[in-house]
């Protein structure tokens, strides 16, 4: 299906261009509203498959805005509106007739916090499963889905205990766990480290890596370095609060490795070098 | 510098303050007015909680106390009696436990559905969005003004539905005498007619009997229920429904997988809450019940109910019958306890299940 994508126009500024049957989605989107506020304009993402793309940027510019667009989870905010395109699987997610809820299951999506439900450990990562009315085996699952997150060596004998019995990083883990469970095409994950220790960041981190041979991931995170080691792709957004401006804009798409070493852009450049955060 | 410098030897220790001041620090230990305020302070809160103790506990042995010479002379046959006849000399209360039982507990189910569907309804946003839809369709969404509306109209419909709690029950009880019962009364002989061989229609409303009751109740309690369980709904984390969201659940998958689970415990407290104002309202049900000895699972027919019971005989009891009443009287406060016992160990376990 990937392969009827068609590419959206490209932007003025230098875009990577992995190959277009590569591109999974293809975000592309011109002005973004919450009630009257603007957040996010002129922002156009391609996603390759089987890579992890990064969104990194000053706090407010709007990466969380971004990537929740990629699942329609910003459909649940009220005064929400959106112009442009975001194409997955031949269509735009925006179409009117298509179902958000349809959308959401097919682009899992990771919190900034840990979200465990308050249920046992197998039943938080059958949810899924059950949602799409899973008809096989679920504790063959639920295993695989654990042991892709790296948790099932820890939590196979406590299968049963409450998942909020966890340490952070592992409801983590668990939360990764329940989003792949349902083996959707993308994984959409918002600054999935950023309340967990050095440690437990590593291990994600790892997983990630890990997963990307399966899936596709984008990822927000304000951590450079991070970005640095596990996408293959990054994007930089900015706001610029200084000229008074509160909208955010996509500066810059490349390569990681081009983005770090060589940022075509005076804002890409002072934000790398650590000037702003 | 010493790493030890407070063990310093030589200087006096004050008790209670091991460290001073010294010159130019902030820093100062508490002075004495603030350790007397903290002490009485204390001390006022041990008080005021013991009094309460001991004040239930004082009348609960005053009513044992005056009840004591009607349990020796009646014995368990009090609780076991169908029939209360001052004339003939019986006394049993079988009748109005049974209808204290009964009314409340079909006026629970029935304020608990209504009651947690308004509460859900309140709290999951359902009413504003569709204000907020209707206003989006006039494109005055974002007005200052208009734009401000959806919240508000959530919130005086949440006050709408507690103000019901605050209506004397004795108004219920005229409400449902003079608007409920006729209002009903053609479909319960429509279904007492066509459906009779059912228990609960097998006799006819003749006036006040157990569906009247039922209603009233059920709508008195409702308030408690609903307010209990929107503050438990709105108190689940955002993030838990994000993640029910972001899994692809639709809304009411969310709500019935994920929302209403982990508010249950405090949707849980709020019908206990409930139960236990439904066994001791008095007033609306003595008007509305009947005021009849039956044991009877019809809804429509008359029974009576204990808070009734001390309410309708309490005027023109002599000693003997004072003593019959506080007897009754502690039989109802017995049950209320044992509902209230039940339901923390209820919300007890459940909690504990929670976190495990
Ligand atoms: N639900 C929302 N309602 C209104 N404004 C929002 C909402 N979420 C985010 N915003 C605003 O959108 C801008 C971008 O926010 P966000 O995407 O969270 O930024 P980032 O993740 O880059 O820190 C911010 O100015 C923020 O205040
Ligand atoms: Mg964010």
């Amino acid at each position: 299906m990937a392969a009827s994508v068609q590419p959206i126009e490209p932007n003025s500024r230098p875009v990577a261009s992995p190959h277009d049957h590569d591109i999974v989605m293809h975000c592309d989107i011109r002005e973004l509203f919450y009630g009257n506020f603007k957040a996010v304009r002129d922002t156009s993402i391609p996603i390759k498959k089987n890579s992890i793309t990064a969104f990194i940027g000053p706090s407010g510019c709007g990466k969380s805005t971004v990537l929740r667009c990629l699942n329609r989870m910003n459909d649940l905010v009220r005064g929400f509106r959106f112009e442009g395109k975001v194409r997955f699987r031949g269509r735009d997610i925006y179409e009117t007739g298509i179902d958000p809820v349809a959308v959401r299951r097919f682009i899992g999506m990771v919190f900034q916090q840990p979200n465990p439900f308050a249920t046992s450990i197998f039943n938080n990562v059958a949810f899924g499963l059950r949602l799409n009315g899973y008809k096989g085996d679920k504790a063959a699952k639920v295993e695989s889905a654990l042991r892709g997150a790296a948790l099932w060596d820890e939590v196979k004998d406590k299968l049963h205990k409450s998942g909020l019995s966890l340490s952070g990083g592992q409801q983590q883990r668990l939360c990764i766990a329940r989003a792949i469970a349902t083996e959707p095409e993308v994984l959409l994950m918002d600054e999935p480290c950023s309340a967990l220790d050095p440690i437990a960041t590593r291990k994600i981190e790892e997983l990630m890596t890990d997963l990307r041979k399966k899936f596709t991931i984008a990822i927000v995170t304000h951590n450079l370095q991070q970005a640095q080691r596990v996408a293959d792709y990054t994007g930089f957004l900015y706001v610029d609060t200084s000229m008074g401006g509160r909208t955010g804009y996509l500066v810059e798409f490349e390569q990681s490795r081009k983005l770090f070493e060589d940022p075509q852009h005076k804002h890409t450049k002072e934000y790398i070098r650590g000037e702003f955060s | 510098m010493s790493a030890h410098s407070s063990a310093q030897p030589g200087l006096p220790v004050l008790p209670g303050a091991l460290f001073g001041s010294r010159q130019g620090e902030i820093t100062q230990v508490p002075s004495p007015l603030q350790r007397a305020v903290d002490v009485t302070f204390r001390r006022l809160c041990h008080a005021f909680a013991w009094f309460t103790i001991l004040l239930v506990t004082f009348i609960v042995l005053r009513i044992a106390m005056s009840a004591a010479p009607a349990m020796r002379e009646q014995g368990w046959g009090f609780l076991t009696g169908r029939v209360w006849d001052a004339n003939a000399g019986q006394f049993g209360i079988l009748a109005q436990i049974w209808g204290t039982l009964y009314t409340s507990i079909l006026a629970l189910i029935l304020g608990t559905a209504f009651g947690v569907a308004a509460a859900v309804f309140l709290s999951e946003g359902f009413l504003g969005s569709t204000i907020f839809g209707l206003l989006k369709y006039f494109g005055v969404h974002l007005h200052p003004w208009w734009g401000r509306l959806p919240d508000q109209i959530e919130r005086i419909l949440k006050e709408l539905i507690e103000l019901l709690a605050a209506i004397p029950s004795v108004v219920y009880g005229l409400w449902g005498i003079f608007v409920v019962i006729p209002l009903i009364r053609p479909l319960c002989h429509a279904l007492h007619e066509h459906a009779g061989w059912i228990p609960l229609f097998s006799t006819d409303l003749s006036g006040p009997g157990v569906l009247p009751a039922v209603i009233v109740l059920a709508i008195m309690i409702m308030p408690t229920v609903t307010a209990i369980s929107r503050d438990a709904l709105v108190s689940v984390p955002v993030k838990l429904r994000m993640a029910a969201y972001g899994l692809g659940a639709t809304r009411w998958e969310s709500i019935f997988a994920v929302i209403l689970p982990t508010a249950s415990r405090g949707i849980a407290g709020g019908i206990v809450l409930a139960f236990g104002r439904a066994l001791g309202e008095t007033m609306a049900l003595a008007m509305l019940v009947g005021n009849s000895n039956q044991i009877n699972l019809s809804l429509f027919s008359p029974a009576n109910t204990l808070a009734a019971l001390l309410a309708n005989n309490f005027p023109e009891a002599g000693p003997r019958e004072v003593g019959l009443l506080m007897y009754a009287a502690l039989v109802l406060l017995g049950i209320t306890l044992v509902v209230n016992i039940m339901g923390a160990f209820i919300l007890q376990r459940a909690a504990k299940n929670a976190a495990e």
